[in-house]
């Protein structure tokens, strides 16, 4: 039995899943929308890097359905639930998240990365003992490593291929029944690049991501593929569950800036006069001051908060979590100035229009004309630097763990990654594989974010698309073509 | 001009009380001053004694915002508020928190040269890498070398800024042990302690400004007297440097001119990871201690080096464009 939890963060993540379900629904309907969406999907950059985000997503949703078992039932006692609060995530990484070793060790080693005295045949000897979890099913390591480990490699690796040959079929089936092409025909042209939307760049990605995803995944039963951490817990398992901190602060923390930036710099730019000046003066304030140091300050308030409120919190997770939606509240109650500039802006430009005159003309309030008229106008901005800002908050989630105002401590999160790395790497022999693990984990979604931004910017800022650097192209207008016959 | 920079300076002043107002609200009534006294006094033996002589000590002792012990004006000036704001805007910050760092106001000056220091050539030398870098894409616009310069720039700004700083400092540091890890000296060896930190956060945010600036200067090199020049029969080099990036000056101060102050406080990473006693590292270990009024003045610094620079912007678009004039 269990009981589940929804934590505030999750509450929010779903909310927003359940808010993209809608907006793609209205985008359906929507002609214009629409053709902006697919202008998106035809940038091979954004395609490949959505099958990124998706994965990442799908692992920050899985983490955040969470919940606490019940605990086994003593005599007597009225039911109690673990005080360990788990996700779906952690069920499905058992295997890593339980076997915990002592302290450091190298990626996919079988023993510890420091050495003990031990004591063989009455001599006081310094050797590296075996790993409790890590390779324990081999019983001459020496011999056996390399191939256990190709083996299972090879196997994981081998299952992606074919997952990812699968895929490219349904891709080109779908090619194929679209542009009623042969199956040939379909085929080649999706390898070529030559179809509608480059399916090409997503099917690499994925191929890339299920190969090395599967050699990772059947290592992961019995080795540490990413190492251990000073306290033994697997690296691979702290990255994974960084991601979703990642997406939490990415996501939230711009949506909590559009309700305040939306409406101030529209009422601003739309009534002018004292309202404009107020709403100038409050955003011009909020940015003078420098913003990492109000954040700081606002986390600090937040920390005060929650030590003074102890009890109102079941278990850890409850209160880290509680910290990590402040967090979120507050960069995005520090950070709405910009884009209430860009918004005020745009509004005092359209103004100006004759739609909008007409309406004025028709005698529609002036609520109506901003609700109506302006924000359906400066929609796609929202849109473009809620995207943008995705990407630059997971950057700056990093840099305020570093400083000490980031998410708690105890969740997993890149920044606190990166930071118990940085004391690894002066470590003598370097301790490299956590920061590496962080490395390489916070660039991929980052990189994907960037460039799925990027795709959104140029399809719905067509001032965007004059900045992209243009190659001269050789077969442009015999893609066209293919495609179409 | 003068007129200008008079209300500008007025409108200065208007939005450091709101700095000051809401960084009041934010910790003192969230976090009372008991409070305050007792996370500081520390330890099991906090008696109401010890809390009244601490807040005593740095004048806490009075209502926050309104008085009603007083009589007229006093109503306003005898409260912590009112005191505090008079504090910071002469400049006199008062005591730390803590007992042990003392005077911040003396820190603060103190502190401000090696920021300075550091923080000049940190922000002189991202504009001229970002900037040559833009021009260098843009002599070779519409190539594989533009595409990879791009590409480049969406890699580089897709790291964050710590794996710069602590791979930086292992590979040059630790490794081929060219400069020191970190520290602070004066004289020639400033030059050995600066080099790294310098060089690593041109590096850093020459992704994101390179970009930034290379289409800023492409939507020049569109203009109608960009052909003209060319027609003209000069060099693209000069069409580039003489035309192309005057124009675009103005957009590159706007957005260099931006992060003015974030070199100041941006510097924060750097200042703590090499050790550089500045304004950063003092901050960072204001919020590492949780001292309030350290960290409360920092926020009060920031903010007028903010409007400093946005005003420097302001006259510094005078200098570019001869044509825009301050009235």
């Amino acid at each position: 039995m269990l009981k589940l939890v929804l934590l505030w963060t999750d509450a929010a993540i779903w909310l927003l899943v359940f808010a993209v379900a809608v907006y793609a629904f209205a985008v359906r309907r929507q002609p214009t929308l629409a053709a902006s969406w697919r202008r998106v999907f035809r940038d091979a950059p954004a395609m490949a890097s959505s099958v990124v985000l998706l994965a990442c997503l799908a692992v920050a949703l899985l983490d955040s359905i969470h919940f606490r078992a019940l605990l086994p039932a003593t005599e007597g006692a009225a039911a109690a639930y673990d005080t360990r609060t788990k996700s779906a995530l952690d069920l499905a990484l058992a295997p890593l998240a339980e076997s915990r070793e002592t302290t450091y060790s190298r990626p996919l080693a079988f023993v510890s990365f420091t050495k003990e005295s031990v004591e063989i045949d009455g001599r006081t000897e310094r050797i590296a003992p075996r790993l409790t979890f890590a390779g324990s099913h081999l019983s001459d390591p020496a011999k056996q490593w390399a191939g256990d480990v190709a083996r299972r490699a090879a196997k994981g690796g081998g299952l992606g291929a074919v997952a990812s040959v699968l895929l490219a079929l349904l891709a080109v089936l779908r090619v194929a029944r679209q542009g009623q092409l042969r199956f040939s025909d379909a085929a080649r042209a999706v390898w070529r690049g030559e179809t509608e939307l480059p399916w090409r760049a997503p099917l690499v990605t994925a191929a890339i991501l299920l190969v090395l995803g599967g050699a990772t995944a059947s290592l992961s039963g019995w080795y540490h593929p990413f190492g251990t951490d000073v306290t033994g817990n697997d690296v691979l398992y702290q990255s994974l569950k960084s991601i979703r901190t990642a997406f939490v602060i990415g996501s939230l923390a711009t949506l909590v800036t559009l309700p305040l930036a939306v409406s101030l710099g529209i009422l601003g730019g739309y009534l002018r006069g004292r309202v404009d000046a107020a709403v100038q003066y409050l955003y011009t304030t909020l940015s003078s001051i420098p913003n990492i140091l109000l954040i700081a300050a606002c986390v600090l308030m937040v920390q005060v908060f929650l030590d003074k409120n102890e009890d109102l919190f079941e278990t850890g997770l409850e209160r880290a979590d509680l910290k990590l939606f402040l967090l979120c509240v507050v960069l995005g109650l520090t950070g709405w100035s910009g884009l209430c500039r860009l918004l005020r802006g745009e509004t005092l430009k359209l103004r100006e229009l004759e739609f909008v005159q007409a309406a004025q003309a028709f005698g529609v309030s002036a609520t109506r004309i901003m609700v109506r008229h302006i924000f359906p106008n400066v929609a796609h901005l929202m849109l473009i630097v809620l995207v943008l800002e995705f990407s630059a908050l997971i950057l700056y989630e990093a840099v305020l763990s570093y400083v000490g105002v980031g998410v708690d401590p105890s969740m997993n999160s890149f920044g606190g990654m990166i930071n118990l790395g940085r004391s690894e790497m002066s470590r003598d022999p370097v301790v490299w594989w956590s920061l590496t693990s962080a490395f390489v984990f916070m660039f991929s979604l980052v990189l994907a974010a960037n460039l799925f931004a990027d795709g959104v910017r140029d399809a719905f800022d067509p001032r965007a698309r004059a900045f992209r650097p243009r190659v001269p192209q050789r077969k442009l207008a015999a893609a066209a073509g293919a495609a179409q016959s | 001009m003068l007129n200008y920079l008079v209300r500008r300076l007025f409108y200065a002043v208007l939005v450091l009380a709101g700095v000051n107002f809401a960084t009041f609200v934010l910790f003192f009534t969230v976090n009372t001053p008991d409070d305050m006294a007792r996370l500081n006094i520390g330890g099991k033996r906090v008696t109401q004694e010890l809390i009244d002589n601490w807040k005593a000590q740095r004048g806490y002792d009075k209502p926050l915002y309104w008085n009603d012990a007083r009589e007229g004006a006093e109503k306003l000036t005898e409260t912590i508020f009112w005191e505090r704001s008079v504090s910071l805007f002469s400049l006199e910050f008062g005591r730390a928190d803590s007992e042990a760092a003392g005077d911040i106001g003396y820190e603060v000056a103190r502190r401000m040269r090696v920021s300075i220091q550091l923080a000049l050539p940190i922000f002189v030398m991202q504009i001229l890498a970002s900037v040559s870098f833009a021009l260098l894409l843009l002599l070779f616009r519409n190539t594989r070398l533009d595409l990879a310069g791009v590409v480049l720039c969406v890699v580089l700004l897709s790291i964050s800024s710590l794996f710069y700083i602590i791979v930086g400092q292992f590979a040059f540091a630790r490794v081929m042990r060219l400069v020191p890890i970190s520290g602070f000296g004066a004289g020639l060896d400033l030059l050995r302690f600066l080099i790294l930190p310098v060089l690593l956060s041109a590096l850093a945010r020459l992704g994101v400004e390179a970009r930034l600036y290379r289409a800023m200067l492409l939507e020049e090199t569109g203009k109608d007297y960009v052909r003209t020049a060319r027609a003209k029969g000069l060099a693209e080099t000069r069409v580039l440097s003489r035309h192309v990036l005057r124009n675009a000056l103005i957009p590159i101060i706007t957005s260099a001119g931006g992060y003015l102050p974030f070199v100041f406080m941006g510097s924060l990473l750097f200042e703590s990871f090499f050790g550089i006693p500045g304004l950063g590292a003092y901050t960072i270990e204001a919020i590492s201690k949780q001292d309030f009024a350290i960290v409360r003045t920092m926020v009060f610094v920031g903010a007028c080096l903010y409007v400093a620079a946005y005003t420097l912007i302001d006259v510094a678009y005078t200098w570019v464009d001869p044509r825009v004039r301050l009235a």
